[in-house]
């Protein structure tokens, strides 16, 4: 163990260090090689000219470089693979497309991503919109936000062991460890396998992600609230309107960007889910999803590179106009104050 | 000891022309004030003689060396923000030292030179603290100290009194004032959108209007001279009355110009007459705020007006301060 | 905010409203944290919300036989104890029986009458009396099923299981082998580019960022394949192992930076103009700028990000599968949590203790540095932050 902490140590440290020598090291050999130094020198006004030049490149540089190997690489590749065969030899022009839209297994995922699309967002929203306004005044509120919000913390993994336990069902007659279903055998009901209830399963996996995604729309809500001005809530109560009509009226319209925002970060988020399915039910009763089909035409049983790749296209199509506009409006927000 | 000398300065972003074919010449050691209204290009013009913006085309020469190419720190200049730009990490005595260690100093230099700037502006006590522990005040002498201690050949300052209170504006003023005094072989060119800055601190102004050069001169040169409707108006508080029709016609101008303290009031009918509509008691001064066929008038009386609102009254121009334009709105000689 | 708020009704009802749901979040993680401390037969008998309460349990027991029997007026008698050791102290017997499809046909303390004309009685504190006409031939007069209230039992042992015979802990080690640098790594890489993008003078600036933007969509699995397909290539060139930490910070990386080059540039960019042009004319070159200045005041955002690459590192289980290898000095926790949820998928003791290891590291760091987390979430969607 002692041998593998000092390993691990030194591994870290020449790590870390190379990072941070390439950085001093490049831009100390930028200094020397164009001294800039000399005050009001012709040759340092050029030299400071060429520093200008080159340096931008030597802080970008590993960015790019990283980026380009990691994922326009790939990008490119993907695309180039989605018009080929299995193997990647052969040209098929849009087969791959056109098999897709035809396969009951993609149907099926694109089903339940919208399935996904059109409860996740709204609920995660909600929840946050709901437990922001509640917990704004109270003194414990804080400390109220950080529990809702530490599920983001725990691994996907972590939360389906969690999750798993949650729905784990044990046969009729026995003593259920399950919360879920000792809930229900408490009130009378049947113990049912949660996980493997065609169609409501897609709904017992969203439930992982809402509980691990709220707590960020919380936190944001709940800042955007604090911004709203507080005279024009005095204003509107001396005006007499009640709390719902302060809700809906005064508070949601000025926080409106906010929510919009909230609202598509989960989305992007969504429509690339994937551990959740992976980990919890394994693309197994119908609750497969995009990235999940695409993941198993890639790597398993199914070893088609050229389909993995198109379904692989079609996410990134999906999320792109949702990004730009998201950008958009950050941008816009941003140029504004 | 640096003139700067600009020739046909302009400068544009994209279609966007912002400075036209500036041309000036200011002398070593002369304090010059720019001023316009807010978008005249004021800073723009600063920024393009400190080198943070590029000249479109033009030449730029400081101490007799075309500079357009040169990098700002390495023109000799030294600038003072709006905002004061101190860096809000680094303690006074960092703040002031930083160009110094930029250019290599020894640590023994750098705390003598420092500490020097810190007697000059009673800010010895305060090296350690960082900005946000100083008042506004003090926030501005170090801002100043910065540009002191690099022995710049010229300071720049860009609307460097804008964030402060009336009241403390008065004293940095003077301070800058005192600066100036101090420091007689440094180019000083200050930016403001305040002509009373403009009019107490300057030896010359320079007044621009949407990227041109107005007019340059002296402070009362300007005041009593304008050479055009824009800088008439613009320099001098209240504004100067501008009137049209007869009273002008009969002057052979377009448009006459009278300030508010060239008024007489007349006990017979004149050319200008009107109702009072509503007066101003400063104590010193009262404004009066007369309403005539030609438009509202503004007329100044030292002490205390008798005249009540509602009263008719008759003005009549001092001769020898009336300004006369012409069609193009410039001064008719 | 309401003004009908500090109401005393209605500030209860918020109070509870609010308590409900907290519990309704918190609910699974305490199940798993309570679950993990206690004895894994327990786990598998009762539900984990039951452990801190005294439990009724259904036990068996067997009595003694024919080698303790004590002839009595001419009955043959057996006593004893049926509860052992600290159960002996605590435990007390409600009812009792003697088939298993009736634990509870008795009462404590009542005399049961069997067949044959044998009579047992079993007392609260576990002693029994059985009484039989006829001696004894067997072992054992019998089976007895009983109900038994146990107080709450807590161990650690599943965690000395898992952190010692399953693995867990080098996995451990593993896990900050990769995080550590795969976190401090992006932050200075995507630092620098930030800083490059939003002050510096380059060519295509507004296309680089464009693109960056645009990169934060593609699915990290897409990459995978291409990837592993380099990996390979470069490791065969090189004549090195194509699975190594290097390849998984530097995938780490990648797939970081084009967030983390969005979150730091948009902080960086929002840092006062006259700051940064204060440090031109004080000639400072935009290396020192970079060092000196805006290192120092982007701190924060700096720290948010750190804390989401570090959670997401820590987290992720793919793309550590895919780069570093799976034997025992490589894999990482969430790999090997994977690996034992497939293979000890019902041992809950063992998943319970290991995924509480796997999520105590990322709770600690969340809870600590939550302030800037928060914060570094505000500066990418709300103003100001």
């Amino acid at each position: 163990m002692t041998a593998q902490i000092i390993y691990a140590f030194v591994t870290v440290l020449l790590g870390v260090g190379g990072c941070f020598g390439y950085f001093y090291g490049s831009n100390w050999l930028l200094d020397r090689t164009f001294p800039a130094n000399a005050n009001n020198d012709a040759s340092a006004v050029r030299n400071l000219r060429i520093q200008g030049n080159i340096r931008p490149w030597l802080f970008l540089g590993p960015a790019l470089l990283l980026l380009s190997v990691y994922l326009i690489f790939p990008v490119i590749q993907t695309f180039w693979l989605s018009f080929h065969d299995r193997a990647g030899d052969q040209f098929v022009g849009l087969a791959n497309y056109k098999w897709a839209f035809s396969d009951d297994q993609f149907r099926l995922s694109i089903f339940n991503n919208i399935l996904w699309l059109a409860v996740v967002p709204a609920l995660c929203t909600l929840m946050g919109l709901i437990i922001a306004v509640l917990t704004d005044r109270l003194w414990w509120g804080n400390l109220a936000k950080s529990l809702i919000f530490m599920p983001l913390a725990i691994s996907f993994v972590g939360a389906s062991v969690i999750w798993k336990f949650v729905y784990d069902y044990r046969g009729e007659g026995q003593q259920q460890i399950g919360i879920l279903n000792a809930i229900v055998t408490y009130f009378g009901g049947d113990p049912q396998v949660w996980i493997a209830l065609p169609f409501w399963n897609n709904f017992f996996l969203m439930v992982i992600l809402v509980w691990i995604q709220t707590g960020f729309a919380t936190v944001i809500l709940a800042a955007a609230l604090r911004g709203i001005p507080e005279d024009t809530l005095e204003a509107a109560t001396i005006d007499g309107a009640g709390p719902f009509k302060i809700f809906f009226r005064i508070m949601v319209p000025q926080i409106y960007g906010t929510i919009l925002v909230v609202w598509t970060t989960i989305t992007v988020l969504v429509l690339k889910i994937f551990d959740i399915v992976l980990t919890m039910t394994n693309s197994q009763w119908n609750t497969s999803v995009l990235a999940n089909l695409m993941f198993d035409w890639m790597f398993r049983g199914g070893g088609d590179f050229g389909r993995g790749a198109a379904i692989a296209i079609v996410i990134m199509v999906a999320v792109l106009p949702i990004m730009i506009w998201n950008i958009r409006q950050a941008n816009a927000e941003q140029k504004g104050h | 000891m640096a003139n700067i000398k600009l020739t046909n300065v302009n400068k544009s972003y994209g279609l966007v022309s912002i400075i036209k074919d500036v041309s000036l010449d200011i002398k070593s050691g002369e304090f010059i004030v720019f001023v316009g209204p807010s978008g005249c290009g004021k800073s723009t013009l600063l920024r393009s003689i400190s080198g943070l913006d590029q000249v479109t085309s033009g030449t730029l020469e400081i101490d007799n060396a075309v500079v357009n190419d040169v990098p700002p720190s390495k023109r000799g200049i030294a600038m003072v923000f709006q905002s004061y730009a101190l860096y809000p990490h680094m303690s006074v005595f960092e703040n002031i030292g930083f160009a110094l260690e930029n250019q290599g100093l020894p640590r023994a230099e750098i705390k003598r030179k420092v500490e020097a700037v810190g007697e000059m502006l009673q800010l010895t006590s305060y090296l350690a603290r960082l900005p946000k522990a100083l008042s506004g005040g003090q926030r501005q002498r170090v801002a100043i100290g910065r540009a002191i201690v690099r022995g710049a050949k010229v300071f720049l300052f860009d609307e460097p009194l804008s964030n402060l209170d009336a009241a403390l504006r008065v004293q940095m003023r003077m301070e800058i004032a005192k600066l100036k005094r101090d420091l007689p072989n440094t180019t000083m060119i200050y930016v403001t959108h305040d002509q009373v800055e403009a009019m107490t601190m300057a030896d010359r102004i320079v007044v621009l209007q949407a990227g041109k050069v107005m007019q340059v001169g002296t402070p009362m040169e300007l005041y009593e001279n304008p050479n055009s409707v824009f800088v008439a108006g613009f320099i001098g508080s209240p504004k100067m009355n501008f009137i049209t029709g007869k009273p002008a016609d009969k002057l052979k101008a377009k448009t006459i110009g009278v300030r508010p303290e060239h008024f007489e009031f007349s006990k017979t009918a004149t050319d200008i007459s009107g109702t009072l509509d509503y007066t101003e008691i400063l104590g010193s001064d009262s404004f009066l705020y007369v309403s005539t066929p030609t438009g509202m008038l503004t007329v100044r009386e030292p002490g205390r007006t008798q005249y009540k609102t509602g009263q008719k009254l008759n003005l009549k121009p001092i001769a020898e301060h009336v300004h006369r334009f012409g069609e193009n709105d410039t001064r008719i000689i | 905010m309401f003004k009908s708020f500090s109401l005393e009704p209605s500030r209860i009802a918020l109070n509870l409203a609010v308590l409900f749901i907290v519990a309704l979040w918190t609910f699974p993680t305490a199940g798993l944290l309570l679950s993990s401390l206690r004895d894994k037969n327990d786990i598998a008998a009762s539900g984990w919300w039951t452990a801190l309460a005294s439990a009724d349990v259904s036990k068996k027991g067997r009595l003694k036989g024919m080698a303790d029997q004590v002839q009595k007026d001419g009955k043959y008698t057996v006593s004893g104890n049926l509860l052992e050791g600290a159960e002996a102290v605590s435990g007390k017997i409600s009812a009792f029986g003697t088939k298993v499809q009736n634990p509870t046909a008795n009462a404590a303390g009542a005399t049961a009458t069997l067949e044959n004309g044998q009579t047992l009685q079993v007392n609260a504190d576990g002693s029994y009396l059985f009484t039989a006409p006829a001696a004894l031939t067997e072992d054992s007069a019998g089976r007895v099923f009983y109900v038994a209230s146990q107080p709450p039992r807590f161990t650690s042992e599943n965690y000395q299981t898992v952190l010692f015979s399953e693995g867990i802990g080098r996995s451990f080690i593993n896990s900050l082998t990769v995080t550590i640098p795969a976190t401090i790594i992006p932050i200075l890489i995507a630092a620098f580019a930030a800083y490059a993008l939003a002050w510096m003078k380059l060519p295509f600036r507004g296309l680089i960022i464009a693109i960056i933007v645009g990169l934060l969509v593609v699915p990290l699995q897409m990459s995978l394949i291409p990837l592993l397909k380099l990996y390979n290539a470069a490791g065969t060139f090189m004549g090195v192992p194509s699975k190594t930490y290097l390849g998984v910070w530097l995938a780490h990386t990648g797939f970081g930076l084009p967030f983390a080059i969005y979150l730091l540039r948009s902080y960086i960019a929002g840092l006062p103009k006259d700051l940064i042009e204060s440090a031109q004319i004080d000639g400072a070159n935009d290396f020192k700028i970079f060092r000196r200045v805006v290192l120092p005041l982007c701190f924060p955002a700096l720290a948010s990000f750190a804390i989401f690459q570090f959670l997401w590192v820590w987290n992720d289980l793919l793309v550590a599968i895919v780069f570093l290898g799976s034997g025992p000095d490589q894999l990482v926790l969430t790999g090997k949590l994977n690996a034992l949820l497939g293979s000890r998928g019902g041992n809950w003791e063992i998943l319970t203790a290991s995924a509480f290891v796997t999520i105590i590291v990322p709770l600690t760091v969340f809870f600590s540095l939550q302030r800037y987390f928060v914060r570094g979430l505000l500066a990418g969607s709300v103003k100001g932050g």
